[in-house]
């Protein structure tokens, strides 16, 4: 077996008395396109924040491609984070700065590339998402919520990162967005040959994206297998979660 | 811990607890922005310095500053010459009028009103872009991209304010004594050349120098707090309102409270 991209060995993480992760175990190797499902609450954000070093988390460890890197920090953090890209579930670009300064941030920043040649970069990249080099000068808040997540889809993918990952990529889009963002990440995620871990609690979007599937409930991973088993899985509180009932073993939260 | 103590009087809180509560909290909550007051230093003074940023917010913090300062500056100075004329009519110290207005502004009222001008504009206004920063995910987004935010987001900040406030200060410094000018030339008919030559004349450098000297620490104190307070917003539109709220509050308080204590070892050094 491959040595994986990226795996929790035993993750908790508590806020309080609030035991949000009670244990996580999960691998992706490289390549390869991981989607984990679960309901509001289930600590899928804060396992992601964990995972990408903005948690610590309270015990078990980190490895990014063989390291631990659990504690990291400085020099030996911002070199993990070069290799990865996120995209948040709000987008999440900095309303200061226009469309092509937000995807060309991380060069122009970390990397200090000459702004010129930054930008050509940005426009290149915007176009593999299909947004013009018209929309380059605007700013965030005078772009729809697709087009804001396909900004943020290229500043995530513009360094040719080894590791993506997704918080909720199509929340909050209408069904034809969604599917056309889904088709965008399986492209992007391929052409780059990365591999990606997406959190979601569409499963439109995690049959599509998917080569496998796992699932997150009360803080534990309690299934993982191909994406083509998903509506088979044996497993009655995945089977609730897929067909989308409120009778079952997972009680609503509301 | 909080539940033991209330629990034992049959739910009617206890009081000594209550008081003993508020005090941990408080020395907790010093001692969380006394750290951060550290981070946020240590990056401002360390390179590399992202000067874009840094141009950005003086210019945000200090020129789009200048109206609110002048305006305050220029109404200070004409309420103090008036009192000051009122109160020195009663032993026949009206005379007097030009050099007091002069002392006050520098040594006092100038830096005051702008700490605490810029305690409003400025401390809410970046607590309530780093709050909503905060709960849009960009501050996380920005670590994601190898981007430091107490090098990117607080230290420009915290510079620009330190840098900005001693120039504003010297304007509300002269507008102030400006204010004080008008008033006695054109309602309380003082002679325009000898009221001008009296100021100049009365006029230190020690005292304008104390002025400036309390003006960097009120800009200290303005940039920390809304960074402060920002940072650690809570969600939705409460939390953001609630973070520049605290943070205003907190700023204009610490700025005179500083005042004071300056004032006091300005005196004592006998600057």
């Amino acid at each position: 077996m491959t040595q994986p991209i990226l795996e929790l060995k035993d993750v908790k993480k508590s806020f309080g008395s609030n035991h949000v992760l009670r244990g996580v175990n999960i691998d992706v190797s490289p390549g390869q396109s991981l989607v984990i499902l679960g309901g509001s609450g289930s600590g899928k954000s804060v396992m992601l924040k964990n995972a990408l070093g903005l948690m610590t988390p309270d015990s078990g460890k980190i490895f990014f491609d063989g390291d631990d890197v659990t504690h990291e920090q400085g020099k030996e953090r911002e070199a993990m984070r070069a290799r990865m890209g996120m995209l948040f579930q709000s987008g999440a670009l900095f309303d200061s700065l226009p469309v092509w300064e937000n995807v060309a941030f991380r060069l122009l920043n970390a990397e200090k590339m000459k702004r010129a040649e930054a930008k050509e970069r940005a426009i290149d990249t915007l176009k593999k998402v299909r947004l013009g080099a018209s929309i380059a000068d605007l700013y965030p808040a005078e772009l729809s919520g697709g087009m804001q997540k396909r900004v943020a889809l290229a500043r995530a993918i513009i360094t040719k990162p080894e590791l993506i990952f997704f918080d909720e990529p199509t929340t909050g889009l209408d069904p034809i967005t969604a599917d056309a963002i889904n088709d965008l990440i399986i492209e992007q995620v391929k052409a780059l040959g990365a591999a990606s871990i997406s959190i979601t609690h569409d499963m439109a979007s995690a049959r599509k994206i998917a080569d496998e599937i796992a699932m997150l409930f009360e803080g534990e991973i309690i299934w993982r297998g191909p994406a083509d088993i998903i509506d088979n899985s044996g497993n009655d509180y995945v089977d609730q979660f897929v067909h989308g009932r409120a009778e079952g073993p997972i009680q609503p939260a509301i | 811990m909080s539940d033991a103590s209330t629990s034992k009087s049959g739910g009617i809180p206890n009081p000594l607890a209550w008081i003993g509560r508020a005090a941990l909290s408080l020395f907790a909550e010093v001692g969380r922005l006394g750290i951060y007051a550290g981070q946020v230093i240590g990056a401002a003074l360390t390179p590399p310095w992202n000067l874009a940023q840094l141009w950005k917010q003086m210019i945000a913090i200090g020129f789009y500053s200048l109206p609110v300062v002048g305006l305050s500056a220029v109404f200070i100075g004409a309420a103090l010459a008036l009192n000051i004329y009122t109160g020195g009519n009663r032993f026949g110290a009206e005379q007097f009028v030009p050099n007091i207005v002069v002392l006050g502004i520098t040594r006092e009222l100038g830096a005051t009103i702008t700490g605490l001008m810029l305690a409003g504009r400025v401390t809410a206004g970046i607590a309530a872009e780093i709050g909503a920063m905060k709960v849009t995910e960009q501050i996380d987004a920005l670590k994601t991209l190898s981007a430091n935010p107490f090098r990117y987001l607080y230290a420009p900040r915290f510079l620009a304010a330190c840098l900005t406030l001693p120039m504003l200060v010297l304007v509300a410094d002269i507008i102030g004594v400006m204010g004080g000018w008008l008033v006695s030339v054109f309602a309380l008919d003082f002679d325009s050349t000898t009221y001008i030559r009296n100021t100049m004349d009365f006029l230190t450098m020690d005292d304008v120098l104390v002025g400036l000297i309390k003006a960097v620490v009120f800009g200290a104190v303005i940039a920390i707090m809304g960074c402060y307070q920002g940072s650690k917003s809570k969600a939705g539109a409460t939390g953001v309102g609630r973070a520049a709220t605290l943070s205003m509050v907190g700023a204009a308080v610490l700025v005179l409270a500083a005042n004071y204590m300056m004032s006091t070892l300005f005196v004592n050094i006998g600057l």
